[in-house]
């Protein structure tokens, strides 16, 4: 069985004044090869966690990740990251960045180099290859970050809102590439975003979470990232399912954010 | 009591602050004066046209204000003036000299009684020659009366007891005593002014001639620039106390790089040991927190003791120095990587060996350049604290030695030549970093 299932999935973080607090609970979904899943959720609803178990940087306390059949333990090539300020390595220029995966796996030049300048292509930055990290601006920088996973060959992409720290035009553009790079791969990917607008844009699968104890609110399956890889986002934007769904998801975290609010009050 | 002696001391340095500050108030105002007229040639030379020059706020943006080149140029030279004008240095002209010594022939009336004998009226004639010349005294009449005219002669700066008595027809056995000088009343303790100089009466009523000191500096206080320079190439060719300039200097350094590099070596894996295992953070943070605030120069009687003042010594002396500020910055460098870099290094299947090698190494290389620049620093004021304590050759040896002679003039080409020595290693670490850690405060 190839893809990523995540099986009654919990997560219980305990703290040093004696309490407890129920990151995730009961949490499970299969995702198939070459699906593309958002995650959209408050504050405090564990999607962050969710994605770093996936990841294997968290033991769960309950429960088991499972990728090609085999259970997860720990940070794996297979399972790669893009995480929201690139994370990438100062010290290396773009093109080292990119080659980074292959060349810790003992890989010669002749064997990346070709499908490196190839991926620096796609994202645009082919002029760009000997350049330093730090001359890029933020939307170069994910760029980057997202040619670096993809030259790693990676089952899954773990995507932990890349786009978070861009600005609106540039994170429009961004947008399209994940769309574009997704079709073209056929890569599976979870990407997690705060943004109504884009996990509605991009995610074929959307995936709305509650919060304390963590959970699965509700799942959508929706057209719209189909429809985005052939034409413009705004276009896509336009379409009058697009605006329902918008307002459907938006008053469904509204009311989580209420409650939230409203439970703190009680507390205090 | 302690307490009391302890506030007389804050009060005497108290007194000279105060006392300080017009000549603190003078220098601001050439700094201000000399500004005012910056501004004033500028704005004729060159008409607004950077960036820079349309900022209306300037008062308060720290990105308006850069070193201005012009300002650190006079500065050097007013300080090179002010040193030649306090010294009467060649290289200053001659009327921005302040007053220099009393040189030359001048004298004073001395009135003398003894028992029995009406008061009589004498003169001293003294020569007043420059410093490193010989002079004998003039000759002089003897005069009439009882009291007869004496001279002598003095070096400039110099002061000289005179026995006006000596060849007086009543000596002290007959009661022989001054009563005034110049007409003014002197008795045993104080003193007369006189035209080029002051004339002074001992205990014992013996006068004594101080000519007028100027506001020079003399050469033992503050040599001139010159002689510093002419001192300077003597030594740099001839050598002191055995060895040749280069020598003394190359010890000291040879001192500091070979303490820095094995402090270095040593710390560096320590401070990466500390910051990715509990156990040796646990271990080392309590030997390395009280070592750090240990001032290196508070261990030099130790070292001294446990190594002798031979190079073992100073060069146990600057690893100590070193070690704990690379242990503390290489630590730091290694608590400082952002766990997002460790954590995509592993998803794109980093080994820990890679991870260590790639990542945390690279990474640490900022906090290392920093804690290296402040750890040469502190071995280059160690060592030469060090020489100055006890050593047979180096910087610091040489105008410790010096200044138990005298020799003011190699004591200030030390202190310079240690001055630019240790700049230039800082520059020298500066360019190293911006070489080899490009984005260093860049992130």
């Amino acid at each position: 069985m190839s893809g990523l299932s995540i099986e009654n999935l919990s997560m219980r973080f305990d703290l040093p004044n004696g309490s407890a607090v129920q990151a995730l609970k009961d949490v499970s979904l299969d995702l198939a090869e070459g699906e593309l899943m958002s995650v959209l959720g408050p504050s405090g609803c564990g999607k962050t966690t969710l994605l770093n178990i996936v990841a294997g940087f968290l033991a769960p306390t309950e429960g088991v990740i499972r990728m090609n059949g085999h259970a997860v333990h720990g940070p794996d090539a297979e399972r790669g990251m893009v995480f929201q300020k690139g994370a990438l390595f100062e010290w290396m220029s773009v093109r080292d960045n990119v080659s980074f995966g292959p060349r810790m796996a003992g890989k010669r030049e002749a064997d990346y180099g070709e499908e490196v300048d190839h991926l620096l292509e796609i994202v645009g930055l082919q002029d760009f290859k000997e350049k330093a990290i730090y001359e890029l601006s933020g939307g170069m920088q994910q760029r980057v970050a997202l040619a670096r996973c993809l030259a790693n060959h990676p089952d899954v992409i773990l995507m932990d809102e890349p786009l978070g720290a861009l600005d609106a035009l540039t994170r429009e553009k961004m947008q399209s590439l994940v769309l574009k790079l997704w079709k073209e791969t056929g890569k599976t990917i979870i990407l997690i975003t705060h943004s109504v607008e884009e996990a509605l844009l991009l995610g074929e699968r959307l995936l709305v979470m509650a919060p304390r104890p963590g959970r699965i609110h509700r799942e959508y399956r929706l057209p719209f990232a189909d429809l985005g890889v052939g034409q413009d986002l705004r276009e896509v934007k336009k379409h009058p399912d697009f605006a329902v769904k918008r307002e459907e998801i938006l008053g469904m975290i509204w009311d989580m954010e209420e409650e939230i609010m409203g439970r703190s009050e009680e507390a205090s | 009591m302690w307490f009391l002696d302890l506030m007389a001391e804050f009060r005497d340095v108290f007194i000279t602050v105060v006392q300080a500050l017009p000549y603190i108030a003078a220098y601001i105002g050439i700094i201000l004066l000399t500004l005012m007229i910056w501004r004033f040639i500028k704005r004729l030379l060159t008409p607004k046209k950077d960036y820079g020059s349309l900022k209306t706020v300037t008062f308060g943006d720290e990105s308006a204000v850069a070193s201005n080149y012009a300002a650190s140029a006079i500065s050097i030279l007013l300080i090179f003036v002010m040193w030649g004008a306090f010294t009467g240095s060649r290289l200053v002209p001659s009327f921005l000299h302040a007053p220099g010594p009393f040189v030359g022939t001048t004298s004073f009336t001395y009135t003398a009684e003894a028992d029995g004998q009406a008061p009589d009226e004498a003169t001293v004639t003294v020569r007043v020659f420059e410093v490193g010349q010989e002079g004998d005294a003039p000759e002089v009449e003897p005069g009439d009366g009882w009291a007869k005219n004496d001279s002598d002669s003095i070096g400039a700066w110099r002061s000289g007891l005179i026995r006006v008595d000596k060849n007086d027809d009543y000596g002290r056995k007959e009661g022989h005593r001054v009563t005034a000088v110049n007409g003014q009343a002197i008795a045993p303790g104080q003193s007369v002014e006189t035209e080029n100089g002051r004339v002074g009466m001992s205990p014992k009523g013996t006068l004594n001639f101080e000519p007028a000191k100027g506001w020079q500096m003399e050469p033992i206080w503050l040599p001139a620039p010159e002689a510093v320079w002419s001192r300077f190439m003597e030594i740099a060719s001839e050598g002191y106390r055995g060895s040749t300039l280069l020598e003394h200097l190359s010890y000291s350094l040879f001192r500091v790089f070979a303490g820095f590099i094995l402090g270095a070596l040593i710390g560096i894996p320590l401070g990466y040991a500390m910051g990715l295992s509990d156990w040796f953070r646990g271990w080392f943070d309590p030997i390395v927190e009280f070592m750090r605030p240990v001032p290196p120069l508070a261990l030099i009687p130790l070292v001294i003791i446990w190594a002798g003042i031979g190079e073992e010594g100073k060069v146990i002396l600057l690893f100590l120095a070193a070690l704990w500020i690379m242990a503390i910055a290489a630590r730091a460098g290694v608590s400082g990587v952002a766990i997002s870099k460790v954590h995509a290094a592993y998803s794109l299947g980093a080994s820990k060996t890679q991870i260590m090698r790639h990542v945390i190494v690279p990474n640490s290389l900022p906090e290392i350049f920093t804690g290296a620049r402040v750890a040469m620093g502190v071995c280059w004021g160690t060592v030469v604290a060090a020489e100055l304590v006890a050593a047979e050759k180096g910087a610091g040896m040489m105008i410790m030695v010096a200044s138990k002679f005298q020799l003011t003039d190699i004591v200030i080409m030390g202190i310079i030549l240690i001055g630019i020595i240790g700049f230039g290693i800082d520059i020298l670490m500066r360019l190293a970093e911006r070489a080899l850690v490009p984005w260093k405060g860049k992130i």
